[in-house]
């Protein structure tokens, strides 16, 4: 990809701080840098996309070469979680409790229609969460029904471009948009 | 002086404890609860939970129109979507009288069948990575890749195409389909030597599957367990032999029935299947005739008054779609009969006095997938 | 065997039943009491042989409820369907047959979910799908859920 394509989301920009604290710029690159690249995710699949998660890990499309090693199976060792999947009202307190044993730093992708906003279950159904960030706050949004694994791959680049804007003196204020 | 006081002391192998297989977790293949009822390390009893991704795709069906529908039963058992379709599809044409044209019936039964071996091949994969082998997982996902690479190519997306509508399909296949269908069973048929060099021969996965999970064949039919986990209890069920559709009854090929009906049987009987269905599809490929892709159907499909049933052979079972139509452009009701339903309420019966390690194996054997439990 | 053979058989166990015309297999509505006898005449039967459940649904027709039973024989194959009516619809039970055919457990559980009909002499009668607490059955016609239905 272009890294002027790559550069594409203009809002990622806004969230760099003015000025700054020159003291820990380094340490911040090396923690960023670190944590970007390691990101290990929690294995968490509902329904389809879940396929394209699992062959966004296989061979063709490797997702190991982002950094993106192993999956873990328990919350408490995971670093991110990918709600590949429909979330519905009986499945949301679970999601809920997963991401509260996560520790911090913890990162979100909603992938697919139906995690960003309900997909094609939005009308006429009684059961279904229109969107994942009605339970768990979320970081990347990947659209597609099912999303190709390239399109999965470009999610977890954008995020690590977001890992990369952290620092230790302001961890995490990514909402303080002036 | 103290005295000694003699408590009751209770055995601990005696007591029975409960654990949660919770919804997240990596082995259950999506979302489904099991609250297992241990003595030591052997099961006595479990109770599946579901409903963690009840859509209420039956409802939603009560207000879209049948080719709507269409999109919403791809998402039911997506490793067998096209089968999902085809089962509307025909259910719609039987109802409307249809003439179909060759072309678009010679289609369907070859993309069905690929359909058939790609999700058997990532069922083939699951089920080695769940017993700890995780090569099978890269294996099986490699050469379903090449499926993909197929349909992409004709119908434009990897999962999930909707690409047959009431009346035949959505668009004509690509040129290549043919070559590119022809190139892969050459190619397949020498990897699946690999598949059974890997894990059928392997003495641990023999070990861990031979006796394991048997269900008998009255038990098979009376719980409505079909498929190939029916088949390897000796029940003979294939929908393609018994109420054949498309061109199940034109080409030749095996129903492959087991005896024993354990663990090791139903992993034999996806092998098998997928070297019948490879068979189907090399009688098929070279003869697609020429010809429309569609037949012409009205704008708003409306389906007389009445009720309509249709059942085909999806990878996992006998997949019914029952239509109750008051004659308006959607289904008064639409209720689908959906094999892994089935096929998991035999999963109490079927587990009591295995080891837990063992559960794992018999629920990747009797390859279920959560969203079409719950629909 | 044949329809109208089939169509003798049932007639002469149950002189009740109804039999429907033009249906994809050959269908009688029966009194919803004399279910159980019936259905444990079908599967033990020699000639009859009906051992096989493989659809149970049930259908919300405005005034009354209809379950049906679809049957087929492993040995024969030949299939048929029941079809029962239940006009309560608030206390509307039906017998369960889970002790016929066991498939039947889960079907009918599911159906006490979505359509809100009991079925006596069942083992573990809960719903299936949706949480414990939940209000209504949402396959009901007349189901309205403001909150959680976007209508289109």
């Amino acid at each position: 990809m272009k890294e002027a394509d790559f550069r594409d989301n203009e809002t990622l920009e806004l969230f760099r701080k003015q000025g700054g604290n020159i003291l820990v710029t380094t340490l911040d690159a090396i923690m960023d840098w670190g944590r970007s690249n390691s990101i290990w995710p929690l294995t968490f699949a509902t329904s389809c996309c879940g396929i394209e998660m699992m062959a966004t890990g296989a061979a063709r499309h490797d997702f190991s070469r982002f950094g993106i090693e192993v999956y873990r199976a328990s919350p408490r060792q995971a670093d991110m979680i990918v709600v590949a999947g429909t979330i519905v009202n009986k499945m949301a307190p679970v999601l809920k409790r997963l991401y509260d044993q996560m520790s911090d730093p913890k990162y979100v992708i909603a992938m697919g229609a139906c995690a960003v906003s309900g997909g094609p279950f939005f009308y006429n159904t009684y059961h279904v969460i229109r969107g994942v960030d009605h339970v768990i706050p979320v970081d990347v949004y990947v659209p597609g029904c099912p999303p190709r694994p390239e399109a999965l791959l470009y999610g977890v680049m954008q995020l690590q471009r977001k890992i990369k804007l952290e620092s230790l003196t302001d961890p995490r204020k990514t909402q303080n948009l002036k | 002086m103290k005295e000694v006081v003699n408590l009751p002391v209770k055995k601990i192998e005696e007591e029975e404890y409960h654990i949660n297989m919770g919804p997240q977790h990596p082995s259950t293949h999506g979302v489904l609860r099991l609250v297992v009822s241990l003595q030591g390390e052997i099961v006595k009893s479990l109770k599946p939970h579901c409903g963690y991704i009840h859509r209420g795709i039956e409802k939603m069906c009560e207000k879209d129109t049948y080719p709507q529908i269409i999109h919403l039963t791809d998402r039911m058992d997506y490793l067998s979507a096209h089968i999902n379709n085809h089962a509307v599809c025909l259910l719609v044409e039987k109802a409307l009288d249809v003439d179909v044209p060759e072309r678009v019936i010679y289609i369907r039964t070859i993309v069905d069948e690929l359909n058939r071996i790609a999700s058997h091949q990532l069922w083939w994969c699951s089920f080695g990575m769940d017993m700890g082998g995780l090569t099978c997982f890269f294996y099986g996902l490699r050469d379903r890749e090449k499926i993909l690479d197929i349909f992409e190519e004709s119908f434009g997306s990897r999962l999930l195409h909707s690409y047959y509508t009431p009346g035949g399909l959505m668009m004509d296949i690509h040129p290549n389909f043919q070559k590119g269908v022809k190139n892969f069973i050459h190619y397949f048929r020498k990897k699946i030597k690999d598949y059974d060099d890997i894990l059928t021969g392997n003495i641990i996965m023999q070990e861990r599957t031979k006796g394991i999970g048997v269900l008998s064949r009255e038990d098979a039919i009376s719980y409505g367990v079909t498929g190939p986990s029916g088949r390897a209890s000796g029940f003979s069920c294939d929908v393609r032999k018994r109420h054949p559709y498309a061109l199940y009854d034109k080409v030749d090929f095996r129903e492959i029935l087991g005896t024993e009906g354990d663990t090791f049987t139903r992993y034999m009987m996806r092998m098998d299947e997928m070297r019948e269905s490879m068979k189907i599809i090399e009688q098929l490929i070279d003869n697609i005739p020429a010809g429309d892709y569609s037949a012409k159907m009205k704008a708003v499909i409306k389906l007389p008054a009445g009720e309509y049933y249709q059942r085909v052979e999806a990878a996992r079972g006998e997949l019914g779609v029952y239509v109750v139509s008051d004659g308006s452009k959607t289904p008064y009701r639409m209720k689908f009969r959906s094999p892994n339903f089935s096929n998991l309420s035999v999963l109490d019966h079927i587990s009591r006095g295995v080891k837990i390690a063992d559960l794992v194996a018999i629920g990747g054997s009797l390859d279920y997938v959560i969203p079409d439990i719950d629909r | 065997m044949d329809t109208l053979k089939l169509k003798e058989r049932i007639l002469g166990l149950v002189p009740d039943a109804e039999f429907q015309e033009n249906k994809p297999f050959p269908t009688f509505i029966i009194p919803s009491a004399l279910l159980h006898n019936l259905a444990a005449g079908l599967a033990g039967d020699a000639d009859l042989a009906f051992d096989f459940l493989f659809c149970l649904s049930g259908v919300d027709m405005v005034s009354y409820f209809e379950i049906v039973y679809h049957l087929e024989s492993t040995t024969h194959r030949h299939q048929m369907v029941l079809k029962v009516r239940v006009s309560d619809r608030e206390q509307g039970f039906a017998d369960s047959v889970c002790d016929i055919w066991r498939t039947a457990e889960f079907h009918e559980r599911e159906i006490y979910d979505l359509l809100g009909i009991r079925f006596t002499n069942h083992p573990d009668l809960r719903r299936i799908f949706l949480e414990e607490g939940w209000n209504g059955h949402p396959l009901r016609k007349d189901y309205v859920d403001d909150i959680n239905i976007v209508e289109r």
